[in-house]
């Protein structure tokens, strides 16, 4: 890779996330540091209560650390505000998740079009890069089809053209397998891997499937709120 | 900067299609509240014009006077003694400004004629009623001068009545019962139609003051006094005139208030005027009311809906929508919703004054002040009472909302 010398894409530094206060107090994240650089595919695993939801909650800047330093390029994320952070996910970040997360009742192309109608696109615009972005998953023609009529694969595919057609930097998903059976599933993780390849999106996937995380490049293992692997795979 | 205006538009529209029944639920009350308001003002100008029109339709120069101090709301007639026929002789003698002087006595009667009976207004009074009512004789005749002054048991009848008594056959020369004795129909009056109160005024029978008198009141009374102008004359200085007159028949010193009232018919318009524009403003303001339930129904149904869509605030929230965003969306939701519930009440109570003022009979005033008015009112329900919620919806967290089940 070209740019394995250059600064990385995200940097977490002694990040520590605590919920609650007191005796009643839990550490989700222990001092955590973590580097990704720009195109990589990342696989975030570990048990339930390592920390791994908290940590993509926080690598999405859904959330904030408690203590420690978020690097995201040059932005201090761990200092902004909530707005700040929802102005930095609008313009750099998709989001994929589990339960597919769209609007019922709403038509695929209206699905794919709300990112965009967040960032102040005019209509031209707004239609021309849903139309793309729903190609790019392989739903042409299921432009006007709502969520009801679409099978689970299909509702995840719309969910990813909503999270590819800002053009972010990094796609975050949230085991997006989980929900579908395993022929689905790896269906969802070869368009996964086509777009990090064909249009370098960096992509922080968790997931609980070690057969899903494979497809990944990297595979960041967490147990009790620290990283305790972090291995890298040359890409066949 | 408009773009996003616009588009925040299309995101609270394509919210609202989503849910199109609950929606109408919704706005429900919105269009009740002002479909009300405007039908009750829409009435209540209509109600208004009908009056005035048809008391100036009896003539500009007609002046009533009666016993007690005013028409309308605050009357006080109580202890005030009616008029003697005297002063009605003292009236025709010693105010020369007015061409009619018509005494009434009357009251509400069964009458009788072969096996039809009917129910209706006999007025004792003199040929200077047709003059001052504008009444024209149909048919028959007017009282002969000696018919006056003997009182003899002789009739001129409205269109109803005999519509009502003698439907077929002509009244004139027929017997006509009234309470306890028989009168003979002489003449039948030119139909006139619906009054300004809404009562039939050609449900009347007349008949020579003084046999009313005796035969039906029972004393020598005269309840009202029926005054027509001469054409061209002022109306003040002849009500201020019969004015003095009356003070001094009815011996007032200058400290006592007037125990009578005369008023011309401008004041009558005016004073029953007044009457309907307090009814119109209670019933506005009940129907007021019913709009700001409206809208306590919009918060209502907007604070569950954000309950219900927490999931998907969530999902605005993670592609990047700001707090004000939300905000807005939520709060233009409401505005939409209400101005559109507005909207289909303006069209409801267009629809429902088109009726009700046939049915009823009065003219249809459009009035664009009150319909924009409600509109507006609508349109501030919605901002009001949709803040609360937008404002809940805007300040959840989304990582909770995501997880909202």
């Amino acid at each position: 890779m070209n740019d394995s010398a250059s600064a990385p894409l995200i940097s977490l530094r002694q990040v520590v996330k605590t919920y609650g206060t007191g005796t009643a107090a839990f550490r989700a994240l222990n001092g955590v540091d973590l580097d990704i650089r720009e195109g990589e595919f990342v696989a975030i695993m570990g048990p339930s209560g390592s920390g791994k939801s908290t940590a993509l909650n926080i690598l999405g800047c859904l959330d904030a650390p408690t203590s420690g330093a978020y690097y995201f390029r040059d932005i201090r994320v761990d200092e902004l505000t909530r707005n700040q952070r929802a102005l930095l996910r609008r313009q750099f970040l998709g989001f994929v998740f589990q339960g597919f997360n769209l609007l019922a009742r709403t038509s695929a192309q209206e699905n794919v079009e709300l990112p965009l109608l967040y960032r102040g696109e005019d209509t031209a615009h707004r239609h021309e890069a849903s139309r793309r972005a729903l190609a790019q998953v392989g739903l042409d023609g299921w432009e006007h089809h709502t969520p009801g009529e679409l099978s689970g694969g299909q509702q995840q595919r719309v969910a990813i053209a909503r999270a590819i057609v800002t053009q972010p930097l990094v796609l975050l998903a949230d085991e997006p397998t989980g929900n579908l059976d395993s022929k689905r599933g790896h269906e969802i993780m070869e368009l996964l891997v086509s777009l990090n390849r064909e249009h370098g999106i960096t992509i922080i996937m968790v997931t609980h499937e070690p057969d899903m995380a494979a497809y990944a490049s990297r595979t960041v293992r967490f147990v009790d709120g620290s990283v305790d692997s972090d291995t890298r795979r040359e890409a066949a | 900067m408009s773009q996003m205006l616009l588009n925040a538009l299309l995101l609270a529209w394509r919210a609202i299609r989503r849910n199109l029944m609950r929606s109408f639920l919704t706005v429900l009350g919105i269009v009740i509240g002002v479909g009300a308001v405007i039908t009750m003002v829409t009435l209540g100008n209509g109600a208004t014009l009908m009056v005035s029109n048809q008391i100036s339709s009896l003539g500009s120069n007609l002046l009533i006077l009666r016993p007690g101090q005013q028409l309308g709301p605050g009357r006080d007639s109580a202890g005030a003694p009616n008029f003697k026929f005297a002063d009605v002789e003292a009236i025709q003698n010693q105010v020369p400004a007015l061409k009619a002087v018509a005494p009434v006595v009357g009251s509400k009667v069964t009458l009788v004629a072969g096996n039809q009976n009917w129910s209706s207004q006999v007025s004792g009074t003199t040929n200077d009623y047709f003059i001052a009512g504008n009444w024209n004789i149909a048919a028959g005749r007017q009282f002969e001068p000696e018919e006056e002054t003997v009182g003899k048991a002789v009739c001129v009848i409205g269109a109803t009545v005999k519509k009502q008594l003698f439907p077929r056959e002509s009244p004139l020369g027929a017997e006509l019962r009234v309470k306890n004795f028989s009168c003979e129909v002489i003449g039948l009056l030119a139909a006139k139609g619906q009054g300004a109160m809404g009562q039939d005024q050609d449900d009347v029978v007349l008949m020579p003051v003084r046999t009313a008198q005796r035969r039906l009141t029972g004393n020598q009374d005269v309840s009202t006094l029926m005054l027509s102008l001469r054409d061209g004359v002022a109306a003040d200085p002849a009500m201020e005139q019969i004015r003095r007159l009356m003070r001094e028949r009815r011996k007032l010193s200058d400290n006592e208030d007037d125990n009578f009232n005369v008023m011309d018919t401008k004041q009558i318009a005016q004073t029953l005027s007044g009457t309907i524009r307090t009814m119109t403003g209670l019933l506005g303001a009940v129907a007021a009311v019913s709009l700001l339930v409206g809208g306590i129904g919009i918060m209502n149904i907007m604070l569950v809906s954000v309950t219900e869509r927490t999931r998907e605030i969530g999902i605005r929230l993670a592609i990047g929508a700001l707090e004000h965003e939300v905000l807005l969306q939520f709060l233009i939701e409401a505005v939409v919703l209400s101005a559109l519930g507005g909207l289909i009440g303006i069209a409801f109570a267009f629809v429902t004054c088109l009726g009700l003022t046939t049915l009823m009979n009065i003219p249809f005033l459009f009035n664009p002040g009150i319909n924009l008015l409600a509109f507006g009112f609508s349109a501030l329900i919605g901002i009001v009472f949709g803040y609360m919620p937008a404002r809940r919806a805007a300040s959840l967290d989304p990582i909770v909302a995501l997880r909202y089940e």
